[in-house]
């Protein structure tokens, strides 16, 4: 194991891939909080903004968005100067002003609150001081204007749990299958692998699709359908090793010593299965996401408000002439995992087979 | 090899079974039903509509109905086009499709063998690394991001091709769809026929050719018919893919597949279009699978005797 470990780290693409998927994960988990912005928030006034780091609003922008408001505030804007971080204007009216339309500024995702620096002609004159808000979109943001990072970051979240909590489940049921036919042999092995044969057969991703068309989606429906229609490869894997583990002598010391068959399986044929399986899994996960993501792009994982990368590629394919940036976030998140996870499966592969590696 | 073929068209009725009877009770278990609309019909009115679709009888009769009806080849009405039968739908659908699964796997298989073929010969030069790094893309990058990517750049931005829609397979509308559905193929038989080919290449008689003198081209030949059978023997799941995928592509380019057929009745509650699909789903792996049986025991005689 430890030798396995020293080849993995000297294959410089999977510990490549390990660091990617380490800073995707941690991103993730912590990365919504540092973005600055709720992935759910809505800023109208900043709606389908390209990705830059460069902070809203843009300068250019300054004097038409504040038009706009004094048009909704019933005054005429004078004087639009911006120093520093500070919109500075003088607003006037024919009749005086009702000072509680200030509150339309700091409404508008733009600006902060407004002070009163001068009242003149009886109110019908007032210089305005407002902090400029300085928001920055590194990804953009989509169609209602809401922050893609953030997004994408909460999306990735409910994508790797699935991934992993699927994987989990496939895992567990294949083990214990493949096991426990490959332990037993014989006819009971036969049987079981039979039905196995039968569910290869089966055409899943159409029940899996029926099962979550029928029966309302929800991320609890979609581990379980994923889980059980992954399991099949699992159990192969771990019954040829069992089978090939049954005869080996310290399998045959441990009977000759009484030793019950739960004890058996685990304490000698699953540590030995773990090879393979680690690989199997691994190169599972990819599979998993990519069937989520298939999911949810037609409309049947993940649901509003909850996304997923899946849900996130959907929204941004039917943006995809207005804002080809929506498709571009989640899409190269998605498609970093996978490889990430593809290349360490195979570095796991070679590592813990070297025999193999030398074919490819 | 008629015994074979038989023997195995025996083995698949199980499964056929399984698929039959878990589609039809997994959509029966569903709530909602197929004449559910905006505006309630009034009850007289569902009476009659589940009298005549034979609804009103127990589940276990409307099973049996079914599976009778099935084994006479009836795949029966349809409940969402309601003057349509379920076999007439597909006679529309199934043209598409196959057109579509077809063109992608023969993309597929030219591009894909031919890739892999390429770098096998040419290992650790450029052109395998190229190679490598392709297929690694063509599996990575899902489907869904491809095909708006190229509705995007071959259909908008340069206006070579239409988006979408089927305009009875005129050519011009086929090439994204077919490309798209074959790109993930390229890259899993590019690296399924390098990996088989490295190990012939590296084995015993084709340094024995090499050694007696045989031109590259003849020793060529042999080592890729050797190492055409693991790509032979996952044509299966291959196609199995072809087929998922074209749900997918029907539904971006907005096909008139089977497999658009598929979602909208699930949609719809159409139990019978439904279940139809999933039956000819899985009649069409099965039959792929022998198929691919039979091509291996071609190429590789052994496998022939062992059965």
């Amino acid at each position: 194991m430890r030798r396995a470990w020293g080849r993995l780290a000297r294959n410089r693409p999977a510990m490549a891939a390990l660091a990617t998927l380490l800073a995707v994960a941690l991103a993730c988990l912590v990365g919504p909080a540092l973005t600055g912005h709720d992935p759910a928030r809505i800023y109208p006034d900043l709606v389908r903004t390209a990705p830059s780091f460069r902070p809203h609003p843009r300068p250019d922008s300054i004097a038409p968005a504040v038009e706009r408001l004094a048009f909704r505030m019933r005054v005429a804007p004078e004087a639009i100067r911006v120093e520093g971080d500070t919109l500075h204007l003088v607003l006037s009216a024919p009749r005086p002003i009702d000072e509680r339309v200030l509150s339309y500024l700091p409404r508008s995702d733009l600006f902060g609150p407004a002070t009163i620096v001068a009242r003149e002609a009886q109110g019908r004159r007032l210089t305005v001081e407002a902090p400029l808000r300085r928001l920055s979109f590194p990804l953009g943001t989509d169609v209602l204007g809401r922050d893609l990072l953030s997004r994408s970051l909460v999306a990735g979240r409910v994508s790797l749990l699935i991934g992993l909590v699927a994987t989990g489940v496939a895992m567990g049921i294949g083990v214990l299958y493949g096991a426990v036919a490959g332990y037993r042999g014989g006819r009971v092995d036969a049987a079981m692998m039979r039905l196995v044969d039968v569910l290869y057969a089966l055409p899943f991703v159409f029940f899996v699709i029926m099962l979550l068309v029928f029966f309302r989606a929800g991320i609890g429906l979609i581990l379980v359908a994923i889980g059980a229609v992954e399991w099949l490869d699992m159990a192969r894997i771990v019954r040829a090793q069992t089978l090939s583990l049954r005869h080996r002598d310290f399998v045959r010391a441990a009977e000759a010593l009484g030793l019950s068959t739960v004890a058996i399986l685990r304490r000698h044929i699953l540590p030995n299965t773990l090879g393979p399986v680690t690989v199997a899994a691994t190169l599972l996960v990819p599979r998993v996401i990519l069937l989520e993501s298939f999911l949810s792009f037609l409309g049947l994982g993940v649901q509003e408000p909850a996304t997923s990368w899946g849900a996130l590629i959907a929204e941004g394919s039917r943006a995809l002439e207005s804002a080809p940036w929506m498709l571009a976030a989640p899409a190269g998140f998605l498609v970093a995992t996978l490889v990430a996870l593809n290349v360490l499966g195979d570095g796991l592969a070679d590592a813990l087979d070297p025999r193999l590696s030398e074919a490819r | 090899m008629i015994g074979f073929v038989l023997r195995r068209l025996l083995q698949a009725i199980p499964t056929l079974f399984v698929v039959v009877t878990l589609s039809f009770f997994l959509i029966r278990l569903a709530p909602g039903g197929p004449f559910d609309l905006e505006r309630p019909l009034p009850p007289a009115a569902m009476a009659n509509l589940a009298r005549v679709y034979g609804l009103d009888q127990p589940l276990v009769v409307q099973y049996g109905r079914y599976l009778a009806a099935l084994l006479t080849g009836d795949f029966g009405p349809s409940f969402s086009f309601r003057d349509l039968t379920v076999a007439e739908l597909f006679a529309r659908g199934l043209p598409v499709s196959i057109t579509l699964g077809a063109l992608a796997l023969g993309l597929a298989l030219v591009l894909g063998i031919g890739l892999g073929a390429l770098a096998a010969f040419r290992r650790g030069g450029a052109i395998d690394r190229l190679v490598g790094l392709t297929a690694g893309l063509t599996l990575a990058v899902p489907t869904f991001v491809v095909a708006p990517l190229l509705q995007i750049v071959f259909g908008l931005s340069l206006r070579w091709l239409p988006v979408g829609s089927w305009e009875g397979g005129a050519p011009a509308h086929l090439v994204l769809p077919v490309v798209t559905l074959a790109l993930p193929q390229v890259g899993a038989l590019a690296r399924l026929t390098r990996a088989s080919l490295a190990e012939v290449l590296a084995a015993q008689p084709v340094r024995t050719q090499r050694a007696m003198g045989l031109p590259p081209h003849r020793i060529a030949r042999h080592a890729l018919r050797g190492a055409l059978l693991p790509v032979v023997a996952i044509l299966g799941p291959t196609a199995a893919s072809l087929l998922t995928g074209s749900v997918l592509v029907e539904t971006i380019f907005g096909l008139p597949g089977i497999g658009r057929y598929f979602i909208d009745g699930a949609l719809n509650r159409d139990y019978t279009l439904v279940m139809g699909t999933v039956v000819l789903v899985a009649l069409f792996v099965i039959v792929l699978n022998i198929v691919a049986d039979l091509l291996s025991g071609l190429i590789d005689p052994r496998l022939r005797i062992s059965r």
